[in-house]
């Protein structure tokens, strides 16, 4: 299905949509820069400094709050190919899936910097600067399925849903 | 085995034997989406390439942003505007004619028991309140919903709350909910669903099971459904929109999780900075404050303006405080005129808006500078939330709230004597 590769950055529990993108920067006219605002009130400065294909790893409950899709959106713009947590808030998980935001839930052990790997056809995250592996159950069909259309849109006009 | 009320929705929406964990694609009642969400919902529905729409089932009410706060979002106000025109929505409120989204799912009668109804904003789950299953999505479903009239659903499974006994004076779901967010977490609930059993839930308002389904979400959850009863039955008869069926759960349904909770023992709760789980009750606390915010989806309705206006009757506003009063929609404004409700909080020196969203989000009209604190009854108390980084929420009911605002540090109304 996928396999990414790509530096991490970390971050810990409960990270809040409001901390990924706040509200007042939800407005149509930044919706093609939303990257720059990532992080802004907890991480001044971090939305330039990711790279494309990097990767975030974090604790539990990742990106709940608000259902702003402003936010995996933000993330995609950023450069971000896959968010790794222990797990994630309810909506924040389906927008992601649903706009071809990879997310992989997985307790991983990972310093900032690390090189990490995933591969969602085995099921395997490896911090290859470790290289410690770490393993997480395969999606459901249906989410397969998602994954492989490139999110929601697709799949409707694949006729699939 | 039985099934759960969630279970019995997906059941009937989807055609199918739906029971938690299973994927199953359902139709859904009704479609909602505000300024925030809506243009990128629109964007995404341009993309699926369809002309079909389900105009009869989505809503589209402005309220985050509007009246427009900045030139930007008078453009994306704009954006919605055209998009329902265009489309010829019929379903679409106007400012003047409208107010917190929430609010207006259920005052216009689109909430009713037993309907499954989705919308591009966390807080859909409030309508559980009413015994729908209700949840928020984002925009890119709404879209999808827009152009199909379905959406893919993971069935959740099920926490069941038994509640017995009776709330005391001045207590209420918002002391309810932010108590059982302390006890199960921030994430204690995702990808769950509450159902609210018991001989407590009749003594419980609607307005109050409206609050607690609310805030179902900052404990991760899915939906909060309570049963339908007569109280509910009684508070829709004049509003609710074509048919319902009340949906109750099986007697011999799975629960992943019971927790039991006596009403008559619950405290008036307040919940720190930064998260709706760090629930302590109020009289335990000492904490001054700059800002008092009585209004939002969570806590804005009529009943909330009422037991506010009680404590802060024939009492003045602390000085070093602003008192904010920003009911919930048009009607709720009328209704408060009509009550001489207006008059109390003029009299009192607090200030009062038309409603919208306005400081709940951080928007605009209340934001909060560096160092400065909040007592707030609206839902979220994330960093930053309500303005500065450095600013801090404490969330709490109508009732603390307005007796915060006239002592100027955290209260109960019972603790105000001789202010
Ligand atoms: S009042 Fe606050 S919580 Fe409710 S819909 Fe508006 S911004 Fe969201």
């Amino acid at each position: 299905m996928a396999a990414v590769e790509g530096k991490a950055w970390c971050f810990g529990d409960n990270v809040d949509t409001d901390q990924i993108i706040p509200a007042e920067r939800l407005v149509s006219t930044n919706l093609d820069h939303l990257n720059d605002f990532i992080f802004e009130k907890v991480r001044p400065g971090f939305g330039p400094q990711v790279k494309k294909g990097d990767i975030l790893v974090a604790g539990r409950n990742f990106g709940c709050g608000s259902s702003r899709e402003h936010a995996p959106l933000s993330l995609i713009e950023a450069g971000f190919s896959c968010i790794i947590a222990e797990s994630f808030a309810r909506i924040f998980y389906r927008n992601s899936m649903n706009i071809g935001l990879l997310l992989v839930e997985c307790k991983v052990d990972a310093s900032e910097g690390d090189k990490i790997s995933v591969d969602t056809e085995k099921g395997v995250v490896r911090n290859e600067t470790t290289g410690k592996e770490f393993t997480f159950q395969k999606y459901p069909p249906f989410i397969g399925e998602l994954v492989k259309c490139g999110g929601l849109v697709n799949m409707v006009k694949e006729g699939k849903l | 085995m039985g099934k759960t009320i969630a279970e019995k929705i997906f059941s009937e929406k989807s055609g199918t034997d739906a029971k938690a964990g299973q994927i199953v694609i359902a139709d859904v009642d009704y479609v909602m989406v505000n300024d925030v969400t809506g243009p990128i919902a629109f964007r995404e529905y341009d993309k699926i390439g369809t002309d079909k729409m389900f105009k009869d089932r989505m809503v589209l009410i402005p309220d985050h942003y509007v009246p427009n706060k900045d030139v930007a979002s008078a453009e994306q106000a704009k954006e919605m505007r055209q998009f329902a025109k265009k489309h010829d929505i019929k379903n679409y409120y106007e400012v003047g004619k409208g107010g917190v989204c929430h609010q207006l799912m259920v005052e216009q009668g689109f909430a009713a028991p037993g309907r499954l109804i989705v919308g591009a904003d966390s807080h859909t789950c409030t309508y559980g309140g009413i015994n729908a299953f209700s949840t928020g999505i984002g925009s890119t479903e709404a879209a999808v919903a827009f152009a199909t009239g379905h959406l893919w659903f993971k069935v959740p499974e099920t926490i069941k709350v038994e509640l017995t006994g009776k709330f005391r004076e001045n207590i209420g779901g918002k002391d309810l909910i932010i108590k059982i967010i302390t006890d199960i977490g921030v994430d204690g609930a995702n990808y769950k669903a509450f159902e609210f059993h018991g001989p407590g839930v009749a003594n419980i308002s609607v307005s109050d099971r409206l609050t607690v389904s609310n805030m179902a979400i900052e404990a991760g959850g899915k939906a909060g459904i309570f049963p339908c009863d007569d109280l509910t039955r009684e508070y829709i008869k004049d509003t609710v929109k074509g048919d319902y069926k009340a949906v109750d759960a099986d007697p011999d349904a799975n629960y992943c999780r019971v927790l039991k909770y006596d009403l008559s023992k619950i405290e008036s709760m307040v919940a720190f900075p930064h998260l709706p789980s760090n629930g302590h009750p109020v009289k335990e606390t000492d904490v001054r404050i700059d800002q008092a915010y009585l209004g939002s989806c969570t806590n804005g309705r009529i009943e909330d303006m009422r037991a506010a206006a009680k404590i802060v009757k024939g009492r003045h506003v602390h000085p070093d405080v602003r008192f904010l009063v920003v009911p919930a929609s048009q009607k709720v404004c009328r209704q408060m005129l009509d009550e001489g409700l207006m008059q109390i909080f003029l009299d009192a020196g607090a200030f009062i808006s038309g409603p919208t969203c306005g400081a709940c989000l951080g928007g605009y009209m209340g934001i909060l500078a560096a160092g400065e604190r909040a007592v707030s009854s609206t839902n979220r108390n994330f960093i930053g939330r309500m303005g500065d980084k450095a600013s801090e929420v404490y969330l709490a009911g109508p009732q603390v709230v307005a007796a915060s605002a006239i002592a100027g540090k955290i209260v109960t109304p019972d603790q105000l004597e001789g202010c």
